[in-house]
């Protein structure tokens, strides 16, 4: 067995689990990584402008291929600069690997220059973390993070390396097979519980499938076998943010997404539903609303992969812990098995046509200014037939986008759910774009988001990265506005994009071409020539300013008390309303 | 507005865990992330080889937050198992506390004749001090300090509850 350093070590382990890609930044604390990278051109290592924007790279990486993102960052700066991304990652279960520096060993605890206690700060935005003390527990360290990244619910590992464990020599062979990890989640699920779901959906009258991101975790396949089980159970499907794509959005089974900013249809029938069949989401409040008053008079499955999900807010009648694709697969298999026989479930649909009869989606038409929504509806058009990938940052722009864009398979969404982070898209769409290098990708941006990660135009122009950015610029912090038009007398308190910069310039002084669309009559040419432009283009859009996304289930109102449009809204609330988010 | 609040129940819990490195910071900090309380931990390596050691909690919480907190700690990498004893029948609660009192006198005696009835020894004495070892369940160890604190208590110490399950098999 020969001596390798540290750093040749993590390089060499990284390449037997198949990484190509890493996102990083260096810094004092991880040279002796970089410098092993520059022998190992098999690694493209891809320069970003901060570290948040690495971490979010990863994650638009790993959420279109269903391959871990890796990032690589130096200690104390580098490291709190990745929090945000790892945090997000652990929000969305978007699996990912975050590699450190660390000031040597001996001077941990001495507030060494650019120390900072990285294992201690990502303790609780991480699914796991590690010091790694000495160079031989490196490979082991590595191989076992990936496994925990990349299996049972997914999420962000962080592995913190002192500068010299890097550095140190120590043995190591080709002897390199996995080394048994005590990690082992369930992904069977459990039989008898597959059978009494079966006895469930046998029983319903009024079911309705409630899909999460799980799904998309699961793998395409997952998305495949949710359609087989939607056709045999003949009934609706819903999903949250995170879970759109998992199942068509052209099928005549397809609600829209449910929640806060989800469709009338689709929260009418969770309301009045008899069976509700979760697969792979967790029952957060923006897809529940008030509590005691979401679907009451349902019986509920869950299917998950993580047991903590499991009555954690919303008390269920089933659970069936295990992958939800494989358990989806168990249960038409048990299904068929029993000769279940597709029901007409005739009443139940014609409650859907009638909730879908309100339209909920509809926006007011507008001559002189161009309606955000339409802008979104003629993006889709334009492009749908690409299969585009879609990232977005937060705001008005990410709900209508959720809402106006289609999207027909897995993967090809990508936005920021659990933790709402601001400047997520562009960096997003440069993972993904590398991930996919031929994609459509475009990030769907505010003009007040965009601005959280504008330095990644560069990281685009470098790599030449041909994404595209449709900024949606309605000069307000729109989703900020929006809640104090509705709870505080519209008092428009710090939420108007003062000073921003010409987008246009902006993006021609990184050599990207700009482009303003301001007359709805330029939409569609305006759409058309950013797709037809090689290279990177960014649109600024002018959109009507003061528009409001709808339908809105206010913080704290029940899925019946959705307000549909601008008449709905009162303008105020009460504390114990205003005391949600 | 008014925060709403529930009703609680005590439970203790038994977690075997890898013994590495921030293994307890890990187990306190989702407590006090995830707002769950904790009223005593305890933790020691237990195995031959020091790889395993085993924490007992003692919690409290509605119903559903204790359900929560046993997914949690079960989610987390070096957990090997958790068991919720008080869920699972009939065990064994032990407490040690060293207990200091002071005085002269009729106090004096008195502490002497309550520590006897509790079945306290008396680990270390001067003309107007003991210091009284006492082993038991946390009850009797709660009583015993309000007793003790009548009669010239200067400190307490407690080690927090250890516990085990009754009968042959492990928990
Ligand atoms: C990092 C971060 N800071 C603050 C917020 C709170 N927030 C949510 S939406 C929003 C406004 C976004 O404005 P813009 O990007 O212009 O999108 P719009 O709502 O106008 O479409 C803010 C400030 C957030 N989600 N993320
Ligand atoms: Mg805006």
């Amino acid at each position: 067995m020969a001596e390798k350093s540290g750093a040749d070590i993590l390089v060499e382990t990284l390449l037997d689990l198949g990484v190509d890609t890493v996102f990083g930044y260096p810094g004092g604390a991880v040279l002796p990584i970089y410098d092993a990278l520059y022998e190992h051109p098999k690694i493209k290592h891809i320069l970003v402008r901060h570290e948040q924007a690495a971490t979010h790279a990863a994650e638009g990486y790993a959420r279109s291929t269903g391959k871990p993102g890796v990032v690589l960052v130096t200690s104390g700066p580098g490291a709190t600069n990745a929090v945000t991304g790892i945090t997000d990652a652990l929000m969305d279960s978007i699996p990912m690997v975050v590699f450190t520096g660390q000031v040597a060993t001996n001077l941990i605890g001495s507030d060494a220059f650019q120390e900072s206690d990285t294992v201690g700060i990502t303790r609780h935005c991480t699914k796991h973390n590690y010091l790694v003390k000495k160079p031989s527990d490196l490979a082991p360290v590595v191989q076992e993070a990936f496994h925990i990244a990349t299996q049972g619910r997914p999420g962000p590992v962080v592995i913190d390396i002192p500068k010299n464990v890097q550095v140190a020599a120590t043995e190591h062979g080709s002897n390199r097979a996995r080394t048994n990890t005590r990690y082992q989640p369930q992904t069977e699920g459990d039989f008898k519980a597959i059978n009494a779901a079966a006895e469930m959906i046998m029983a319903a009258k009024a079911p309705v499938l409630y899909t999460g991101g799980g799904i998309i975790n699961s793998g395409p396949k997952a998305s495949e076998t949710l359609r087989e089980l939607a056709e045999l159970l003949g009934c609706p499907v819903t999903s949250t943010l995170m879970g759109l794509g998992a199942f068509p959005a052209s099928s005549d089974k397809w609600l829209g997404m449910l929640g806060m900013h989800g469709t009338f249809e689709a929260n009418m029938a969770m309301n009045k539903a008899d069976l509700v069949i979760c697969l792979g989401a967790r029952f957060d409040d923006r897809i529940t609303g008030r509590l005691d008053a979401f679907s009451p008079n349902s019986k509920k499955i869950h299917v998950d992969i993580d047991r903590s999900s499991i009555n954690k807010t919303v008390r269920v009648d089933l659970p069936v812990i295990g992958d939800v694709g494989r358990v989806m697969e168990q249960l038409i298999a048990v299904l068929k098995g029993r000769r279940f026989a597709t029901p007409e479930l005739g009443e139940w649909w014609a409650r859907i046509t009638g909730w879908r009869a309100t339209n909920c989606l509809d926006y007011p038409e507008n001559k002189t200014e161009i309606m955000p929504q339409e802008a979104i509806r003629k993006l889709w058009e334009a492009t749908h037939k690409r299969e585009p990938i879609i990232t977005t940052e937060v705001g008005q722009h990410q709900m209508w986008a959720a809402q106006h864009f289609d999207f027909e398979s897995p993967n090809k969404w990508l936005t920021s759910g659990g933790l709402g982070t601001m400047g997520y898209g562009l960096p997003a769409a440069i993972g993904a774009q590398l991930g996919n290098p031929d994609a459509l990708v475009i990030d769907i941006a505010g003009e007040a988001s965009i601005q959280m990660n504008i330095q990644e135009l560069g990281t685009a122009t470098q790599y030449r990265l041909p994404v595209k950015i449709f900024v949606l610029n309605n000069e307000y912090m729109g989703m900020v506005r929006q809640w104090q038009e509705l709870t505080y007398e519209s008092r428009y308190s710090n939420s108007y994009s003062d000073s921003l910069p010409d987008f246009v310039k902006l993006a021609e002084s990184y050599d990207w071409t700009g482009i303003r669309i301001e007359d709805p009559a330029d939409l569609e040419s305006g759409i058309q020539k950013m797709i037809e432009t090689d290279g990177p283009v960014m649109v600024d859009c002018r959109v009507a300013k003061l528009a409001n996304c709808f339908p809105m289930i206010p913080s704290g109102a029940a899925h019946t008390e959705m307000l549909l449009t601008e008449a709905d809204v009162k303008g105020t609330m009460d504390d114990q309303a205003k005391a949600l988010v | 507005m008014h925060i709403h609040e529930e009703a609680v129940e005590r439970h203790v819990l038994a977690v075997l865990v890898d013994n590495e490195a921030g293994i307890l910071a890990r187990i306190a900090g989702m407590f006090t992330a995830r707002g769950y309380n904790i009223d005593s931990l305890t933790v020691a390596d237990i195995s031959e080889d020091h790889a395993v050691s085993r924490i007992t909690i003692a919690t409290n919480g509605p119903p559903h937050v204790i359900e929560q907190i046993i997914a949690q700690l079960d989610r987390l990498v070096p957990v090997h198992s958790v068991r919720d004893l008080t869920e699972s029948g009939p065990h064994v609660q032990r407490e040690l506390a060293l207990v200091k009192v002071a005085g002269k006198g009729e106090n004096r005696i008195e502490a002497m004749r309550l520590a006897d009835i509790y079945r306290a020894r008396v680990v270390d004495a001067t003309t107007e001090s003991f210091i009284f070892e006492i082993t038991g369940a946390p009850e009797k160890i709660e009583t015993f300090v309000g007793l003790m604190r009548e009669v010239g208590l200067v400190e307490v110490g407690r080690t927090g509850v250890v516990a085990i399950g009754r009968g042959p098999e492990p928990a």
